[in-house]
């Protein structure tokens, strides 16, 4: 073996030395589970972006006598809901709403929750107290109880759904971007950016965002599964997005009432969530082991 | 011990406010006047002057937070605008409901999280590690209220084992114990037990599996002890943080199984939420938020405490 390697030794051709986010990219590649997870999450939004352009059926149009069609109905794929609309097509356009719902909170949180965090781990001191006994106090309710109660407050409606999943979002990535802020500032060369003159923006902007995003990142991928179990359950509770719009959580509550009628159509809803949230919990987990972050 | 005692309940005071706080906004973030769903349509301006006036709503935020935490002091948390009864009442005996789903979830959750974690750890990257590991992770994505619906959709639609609505025979709102409300409490606290049974799992195959590489578990070994008892000791160092874990989880389970006591008209807190939530009933709406919320303060309390006192390590920190 070892006379095979010496003699098949040649001059390395020249080589850009791989960046980071290239041997990231190589990792997800040879990570089949990610990838599939990451295809079923694209299609799905893919289909719920152009499912106007789907050929599929209008999902609002209903018909009195062809209410609750088993699955396999010729002319409905996947039967008909509670008032004769067709599933497939209120599947498919529920998407829209629950993935936009479902996902757009940890995203307007990871901004917000980062801002709030890196200043307070930068900056620290009474700002760090102010902001980081705030979130605390946020810690203190179950997210599930603190949407509904935000959610029951504010009343029904997609921006309120936005805006209280949002509010549930930010206490804990701020909570992680304070972390992680503190253990940057920290190291030297920090203190060295600062040795030479840096004023504190520029050294958040050039030294420490760029060195605190991917953590904060991954672990805001890993509350998009919950993100979306949450908010499709504002709908089911009603306090979410409002009837007759097609979203998975407001189908599995209307269709509750047809479960002794066509038990397996009235679930289906519930299986698009349950298929989502968990590609989304396993694509996190392999952006997390690809991106090298350690928790 | 003691001082360390002392410390964290006057880290809780802050928390306790701030949570006071956020109950106390819930109710100001609501929109539309809270006066209009009690005034009739033809209130004069002097009319509804006088009845803001009468309800302290015409004095500026803070008075109003005081008027209403020193009342909370005294256990009067309002009256129910649906019902006209005290909020105090109805609150504690829908918790109380609440509490047995959420106790029985945790003794069907935790003996089998532990277990599976503890399997998992112990045989890191075998197939029981690999079917462990997607259990757990199937556990943590499923949605429990639709979960809910497929258990009642195989044991009450189909096999007609189990009843799936209420707390009694007939979907009876009031709980016994005896046989026949029993059987009502299986499949809500079997779904609610789904999320803790995929973190416990989790948590406890990572701990087990750390603390399996350490020296210590070699030097047990080496000097001749047996398996089980050095299982023992690795039980013993996993046993805070599990612990930790666990009593969060009750927590969660508490606050959590709002949407599960809907899916099976238990009635418990959530149940209670939501009727607030329909009615738009604040009074009550902020008393189920604010006793939900303190009683996850005072679980996160005792977890701390039970955890420094297993592992006298954390206290020193």
């Amino acid at each position: 073996m070892t006379l095979v390697e010496t003699t098949a030794v040649e001059p390395a051709p020249a080589q850009k030395p791989q960046g980071y986010w290239a041997g990231v990219g190589a990792r997800l590649v040879r990570d089949p589970l990610t990838m599939i997870c990451a295809g079923v999450v694209l299609a799905l939004i893919l289909a719920a972006v152009f499912a106007p352009w789907l050929g599929l059926a209008d999902p609002y149009k209903g018909s009195m006598i062809a209410r609750l069609k088993p699955i396999g109905t010729t002319g409905h794929l996947l039967g008909t809901d509670e008032q004769g609309r067709d599933m497939f097509a209120r599947l498919i356009y529920g998407g829209r709403l629950t993935l936009f719902i479902g996902l757009m909170p940890v995203v307007l949180a990871f901004f917000i929750g980062s801002a709030l965090g890196i200043v307070a781990g930068f900056v620290g001191g009474l700002t760090n107290t102010i902001i980081m006994r705030t979130v605390d106090v946020f810690f203190a309710f179950p997210s599930v109880l603190l949407a509904i109660a935000i959610s029951g407050a504010l009343g029904a409606g997609i921006v309120n759904s936005l805006v209280s999943l949002t509010i549930v979002f930010i206490p804990p990535i701020t909570r992680v971007a304070e972390a992680v802020t503190s253990g940057v500032r920290a190291l030297d060369y920090i203190d060295a950016a600062r040795a030479t003159g840096a004023s504190a923006l520029t050294v958040i902007r050039v030294h420490v965002i760029g060195n605190v995003l991917s953590p904060i990142f991954v672990y805001a991928t890993s509350l998009t599964s919950v993100c979306m179990i949450l908010a499709a359950g504002l709908s089911f509770l009603g306090i979410g997005v409002r009837p007759p719009e097609p979203e998975w959580g407001l189908m599995l509550n209307t269709l509750r009432s047809a479960i002794y009628i066509n038990p397996w159509l009235s679930a289906l809803p519930g299986m698009m969530i349950f298929v989502t949230s968990l590609c989304l919990n396993l694509l996190s987990d392999g952006l997390r082991s690809a991106m090298n972050v350690r928790d | 011990m003691l001082s360390y005692l002392i410390r964290r309940l006057i880290l809780v005071l802050p928390v306790a406010f701030g949570v006071s706080v956020i109950c106390f906004l819930l109710v100001q973030i609501a929109p539309g006047d809270p006066l209009t769903a009690i005034m009739p349509v033809d209130a004069t301006a002097e009319e509804q002057a006088a009845m803001r006036a009468a309800y302290g709503l015409d004095k500026p935020l803070p008075v109003q937070y005081a008027i209403w935490i020193g009342n909370l002091a005294q256990g009067n948390m309002g009256k129910s605008i649906a019902t006209g009864r005290p909020v105090a009442g109805e609150v504690f005996g829908a918790v109380q409901n609440s509490l047995l789903l959420a106790v029985s979830a945790a003794i069907i959750a935790f003996p089998i999280g532990t277990f599976l974690g503890f399997l998992a750890g112990y045989s890191r990257d075998s197939w029981i590690d690999r079917a462990v590991t997607a259990l757990s992770i199937t556990g943590v994505s499923v949605p429990n209220y639709w979960l809910g619906i497929v258990l009642v959709i195989i044991f009450s639609v189909n096999l007609g084992w189990l009843p799936s609505m209420g707390a009694g025979p007939g979907g009876s709102q009031s709980w016994a114990w005896d046989w026949l409300h029993l059987r009502h409490l299986i499949l809500p606290a079997v779904t609610l037990a789904v999320v803790p049974i995929g973190i416990v799992a989790r948590t406890v195959r990572a701990l087990a599996g750390d603390i399996l590489t350490m020296d210590f578990v070699q030097a047990l070994y080496a000097k001749g002890m047996s398996r089980a008892d050095v299982l023992r000791h690795v039980a013993r160092n996993a046993a805070a943080t599990a612990l930790s874990v666990m009593g969060l989880q009750l927590g969660y389970l508490l606050g959590g199984s709002i949407l599960i006591e809907t899916v099976f008209n238990w009635p418990g807190s959530g149940f209670l939420l939501s009727n607030a939530i329909f009615q738009r009933d604040l009074p009550l709406l902020q008393g189920t938020i604010l006793v939900l919320a303190m009683f996850f303060v005072a679980m996160n309390l005792i977890v701390d405490v039970a955890q420094a006192a297993i592992d006298p390590r954390i206290q020193r920190t």
